[in-house]
């Protein structure tokens, strides 16, 4: 290998440049530029007030920090599910009125203005509410009107009011200590706002009015269309707000023992600005507690800051105005571009050398050499079959295949004209296999493993695995799972073919072409399935041996077939059985003289195989082309492969003119003939194989005289259901 | 343009109707209302308030609105005296201050065209940051009195036509001017067409950023002008007046004379009926010696009327509201 070659391997597979993106994907990576702007803040004025981390001066923040944190919460809730709550600074205001003349006229305990304080704020909350949610008027002008409304109303009552508060002699111990105490060196407040901050944590990411707000922020319309009310979670959450404003401005009246004409006005601008630095988004859908919190945090520290270092009157609205602006831009330039972001940095390919100097070329000599004689193939159901990964077969004969519609469709024996959907999925069944009780497993695309019995009942079998500690993208999720084959003893292995893209992107995983597949054993004992072996280049057909003691799996973009022991002294490690084949192994099944058959989805060819050398013109050709213009495997020449137990090519099967069978997925011999399925094919191929054990049939090759036989494969029930189903036609015409 | 069928009851009627029925009521019922001093004490209280809704109403017709208004009104105006003061001469200051309100104005065009956050959102930061800039940077104290150099200034402020208070007649001209400039100019027709679909507009070729940039420069503008009128008034400017409900009234005309929040509708009429309206029901609520407060309350739930009434006749469209659109 040459030098720069090697550097170009080093750097491209030494580094971890997909955790870039796979980070891009995870929600809480929204909130590192908050985090990082909050530490900036706290770095610059820490250091710029002298001071400033004394407890006492601590104390004191914090002790602000606990009202402004609750009224940021309640304007963070808001905003998630779409609003805006600029009404905050007046129902502060009158809830702080409220709680002062609960405690200084009408001499209440404090638990009693608190509550009156929080019905206040309720109160004030559901007006906005029911303007907002119910009869649907703009949120920003409307908290905007009762913004006023609530200080005009303030005003009013502090003026009439304002002198027999300042006379009442009454002493309310408990609530000063709310105010100006402290537990385990906290200040009251920020314990409150801490619990409250935990509750609302809990309300949002937890509980069902949560994710409805998250819902109808995110979408207003999908959210009403998937029935949740969306008037009502919008009213609730001004009501929430309210209340949080409500709390908050109780503790301003137990801070300060009373109310002044300026209280709570300008805290709508402070709070919101908090809200938005924090990462909350305008518009709804995103936005976290977390996200208010640090937000809340970087603004009051900074209000804070700019009038201890003196700076005057002004000072405060000229950096929230600007902070405001800055943040805003951020936010819907982010939420804009985000996609195209995760676009251009996700794909990151790495450099792999094929080996290997076979040729599939017709005539070119070699055991792989392709030739025509699947063309020869009748086809069953052209035109009407969409999609068939895989295809299996009863032992009455009736053929299964998954469709693209998300369907189990059989055809019956003998001829196969007449079909029925055998069962409905929903995804799309890739691997098929059969169990001794005749039930179908099935790896559904994006789903899982699936059992469909006999009688065409469907049960999810598993759609999790064990989430490995050092992955970013949630690999406990099958993302692909591929091809699957059912042990001796019952346990069913399979593949999850990537951890990086869905189904439908395999194309971007072979142009990565980074190892991320994994070989998985679903155990029907436990109902649990764990990961056996990852970093396999797309895992992808699975075959249970002829001896069943190990495992045959083919991994895609390595055109390697692997062997996997399951038994015997060697088990639980693996060998590489066939090494740098000119074509890309898909599914791989048994034969009846003791081989395998393995399906190709397509040859390799000598373009893409350069190109896996160069990682970086990969990842340029995926950010700068169309999709449509990119490199990728070649999947218009297939074909099967048949080989023997140690490795041996024995012999091949293609359709050179590429009218019949171009790409084959899998293929299955029964009675001394083969069905080929391909997952872009509009039938399933029907091929005599010359020479071939006409009583073989897979499901005995794996079941018979091993398991005793069970009701459902008695040959003479099989027989009868045979004759009904022949026999339901012309009844039906009757 | 309303261009309603005649017959039909348009919120613009309603509330020309609703005023005459109330000037009636006052003329009837409280004593000195109908005097000619008073008549012309009406138009001049209102002449400020109108003249920002003009602006106002140019935003909110393309779909926009401007919250920066009442501050860029004040600063502007605050800053250009404290200059005028220091011993700057008049046309230096005024050309720094122009330079300035048409920065505000573009920063707002800028933020709202090209970085497309909501007008509201932009608009508020703006004002915060005008504010703050100017009250923390360039002036001293909150009032900021006309200095005894700029006499000029004070005499326009002085001057009549007609018989009219400058205000009444500055009013006039900067409506008429923008019912010309909306009715016969490209800029005013394209500005309905992006107010009305602003897709569309923009599909067909109408070079909206730029259009969006030129209606908050207006708007900026004629916040100025009207800073430089109550100046003259005055004879001093009061930065108070970013903190009080002036921005509200604004909107209040704005809305209540039928110009829809949801843009493309409405006139320079609905801006003159809406500031008659308003000017009639103040200084009725004044003679009645309402304090403030209660008038601001009074304001704020009329506005909260207007706000419902205005949604129920025009209806935003759940299909192809913007998300976020707030």
């Amino acid at each position: 290998m040459r030098l720069p070659e090697s550097l170009s391997r080093l750097i491209y597979n030494a580094i971890p440049s997909h955790l870039v993106g796979e980070i891009l994907t995870k929600r809480w990576a929204d909130n590192l530029v908050p985090f990082l702007l909050l530490a900036a803040v706290i770095a610059i004025f820490g250091t710029a007030i002298n001071g400033f981390f004394a407890p006492a001066s601590l104390l004191d923040t914090t002790r602000q920090l606990g009202e402004f944190l609750i009224v940021v919460i309640g304007l963070t809730i808001v905003m998630l599910g779409g609003g805006i709550d600029l009404s905050v600074g007046s129902i502060y205001a009158l809830s702080v009125f409220m709680s002062v003349v609960g405690i200084y006229l009408w001499e209440l305990p404090a638990s009693l203005a608190l509550v009156l304080a929080i019905a206040t704020g309720g109160l004030c909350g559901a007006f906005n509410g029911v303007l907002i949610g119910y009869l649907r008027l703009r949120a920003f002008l409307t908290t905007l009107v009762t913004l006023i409304m609530g200080r005009s109303l303030y005003d009013i009552l502090i003026i009439a009011w304002g002198r027999e508060l300042q006379m009442s002699p009454v002493l309310n111990d408990r609530f000063d200590y709310i105010g100006t105490g402290s537990l385990g060196g906290l200040p009251v407040s920020i314990l409150i706002a801490g619990v409250f901050a935990l509750l609302a944590h809990v309300l949002l990411s937890r509980s069902r009015l949560g994710w409805h707000i998250s819902a109808v922020g995110g979408s207003r319309r999908s959210a009403y269309n998937a029935g949740i009310p969306v008037r009502r979670t919008v009213f609730l959450t001004y009501v929430i707000s309210g209340l949080s404003a409500g709390i908050a401005g109780f503790l301003f009246a137990a801070r300060l023992s009373g109310a002044g004409p300026g209280t709570g006005s300008g805290l709508e601008l402070a709070a919101l600005t908090a809200a938005v630095v924090g990462g909350n988004s305008l518009g709804g859908g995103r936005g976290s507690i977390a996200k208010g919190l640090m937000g809340a945090v970087a603004v009051l520290t900074m209000t804070n800051g700019l009038i201890r270092l003196g700076y005057g009157t002004g000072s405060n609205q000229l950096v929230l105005g600007f902070m405001l602006a800055f943040a805003v831009v951020l936010d819907i330039r982010w939420a804009k571009n985000r996609h195209k972001v995760l676009a251009e940095v996700y794909v990151a390919p790495v450099h792999h050398r094929m080996s290997g100097d076979e040729s599939a070329l017709p005539n070119g000599g070699g055991a792989y050499a392709l030739n025509d004689r699947l063309s020869d193939a009748s086809p069953i159901a052209l035109g009407e079959v969409e999609g068939p990964e895989d295809v299996i077969l009863d032992e009455d004969g009736n053929l299964y295949a998954g469709t693209r519609h998300g369907e189990i469709v059989r055809w019956f024996a003998p001829d196969y004209r007449r079909s029925e959907v055998f069962a409905h999925i929903g995804g799309f069944p890739l691997g098929l296999a059969m169990d001794h009780d005749g039930a179908i497993k099935t790896c559904v695309g994006a789903m899982g493993l699936y059992s469909i019995a006999k009688d065409g009942e469907v049960t999810r079998l598993s759609t999790e695995t064990n989430r490995s500690w050092a992955s970013v993208v949630d690999d406990a999720r099958l993302r692909d799972p591929n091809d699957c084959d059912i042990g001796p003893d019952g346990r069913i292995w399979f593949t999850d073919s990537t951890t990086r893209y869905d189904a439908h992107d395999w194309v971007l995983d072979s142009i990565e072409s980074r190892p991320t597949g994994r070989l998985l054993v679903y155990d029907p004992k436990t109902g649990k399935t764990k990961t056996v072996r990852d970093g396999l280049r797309y895992a992808n057909g699975v075959c249970l041996a002829h001896d069943g003691r190990s495992i045959l799996i083919a991994e895609s973009w390595a055109c390697s077939v692997h062997r996997y022991w399951i038994d015997g002294p060697k088990a639980g490690s693996m060998e590489c059985l066939i090494a740098d084949m000119p074509g890309y192994p898909d599914n791989i099944n048994r034969a009846s003289d003791g081989c395998y058959w393995m399906a190709w989805l397509g040859v390799r060819t000598p373009t893409f195989d350069l190109s896996l050398r160069h990682p970086g013109f990969r990842k340029r050709m995926t950010r700068r082309l169309p999709g449509d213009d990119w490199l990728f495997p070649n999947i218009n020449t297939g074909g099967v492969i048949k080989f023997d137990e140690t490795g041996r090519i024995v012999g091949t099967l293609g359709d050179l003119t590429g009218k019949s069978h171009p790409m084959v997925t899998s293929m299955r011999e029964h009675k001394g003939e083969l069905f080929v399925g391909g997952i872009l094919n509009n039938r399933i191929g029907r091929f005599r194989i010359p020479g071939a054990d006409s009583e073989w049939t897979s499901w005995k090759s794996y079941w018979s005289g091993k398991t005793p036989p069970v009701a459902e494969g008695d040959p003479s029930q099989a027989a009868r259901r045979r004759d009904s189903a022949e026999t339901a036609l012309p009844e039906g015409r009757a | 343009m309303s261009v309603l069928k005649s017959g039909t009851l348009s919120q613009e009627r309603i509330v020309f109707l609703f005023a005459i029925v109330l000037f009636a009521a006052y003329a009837v019922l409280l004593d000195g209302f109908l005097a000619p001093n008073n008549l012309v004490a009406i138009l001049r209280s209102v002449s400020v308030l109108g003249i920002l809704a003009v602006g106002m109403g140019v935003v909110v017709i393309g779909r926009g609105i401007d919250l920066s208004m009442v501050a860029v009104m004040a600063m502007a105006t605050a800053w250009q005296l404290a200059m005028m003061n220091a011993g700057t001469s008049p046309l230096i200051a005024t050309s720094i201050v122009l330079a300035g309100v048409v920065a505000v104005g573009i920063i707002n065009g800028l933020l709202i065209a090209y970085a497309e956050v909501p007008p509201v959102f932009a608009t508020l930061a703006t004002a915060s940051f005008v504010f703050g800039l100017v009250r923390s940077r360039f002036i001293v104290q909150d009032a900021i009195p006309v200095p005894p150099s700029a006499s000029f200034i004070l005499e326009f402020g002085q001057a009549r036509l007609a018989h009219m208070p400058i205000e009444v007649v500055m009013f006039a001209v900067a409506a008429f001017l923008s019912f010309l400039t909306l009715r016969f100019t490209k800029f005013g027709r394209y500005v309905y067409y992006m107010g009305d679909n602003f897709e569309a507009a923009r599909t067909m070729g109408i070079p909206v950023r730029p259009m969006v940039i030129g209606q908050y420069v207006v708007s900026a503008l004629i916040a100025w002008l009207a800073g430089l009128i109550t100046a003259a008034g005055l004879q001093s400017i009061n930065t108070r007046v970013v903190n009080s409900t002036l921005l509200y009234d604004v909107i209040l005309v704005v809305v209540i004379g039928g110009i829809g929040l949801s843009g493309g509708k409405g006139g320079m009429r609905n801006v003159v009926i809406g500031a008659l309206l308003i000017g009639i029901m103040l200084n009725g609520m004044t003679i009645l010696d309402l304090p403030n407060i209660y008038q601001n309350l009074i304001k704020a739930t009329i506005l909260l009327v207007a706000l419902i009434v205005d949604s129920r006749l025009n209806p935003r469209d759940e299909q192809v509201g913007q998300q976020g659109d707030i």
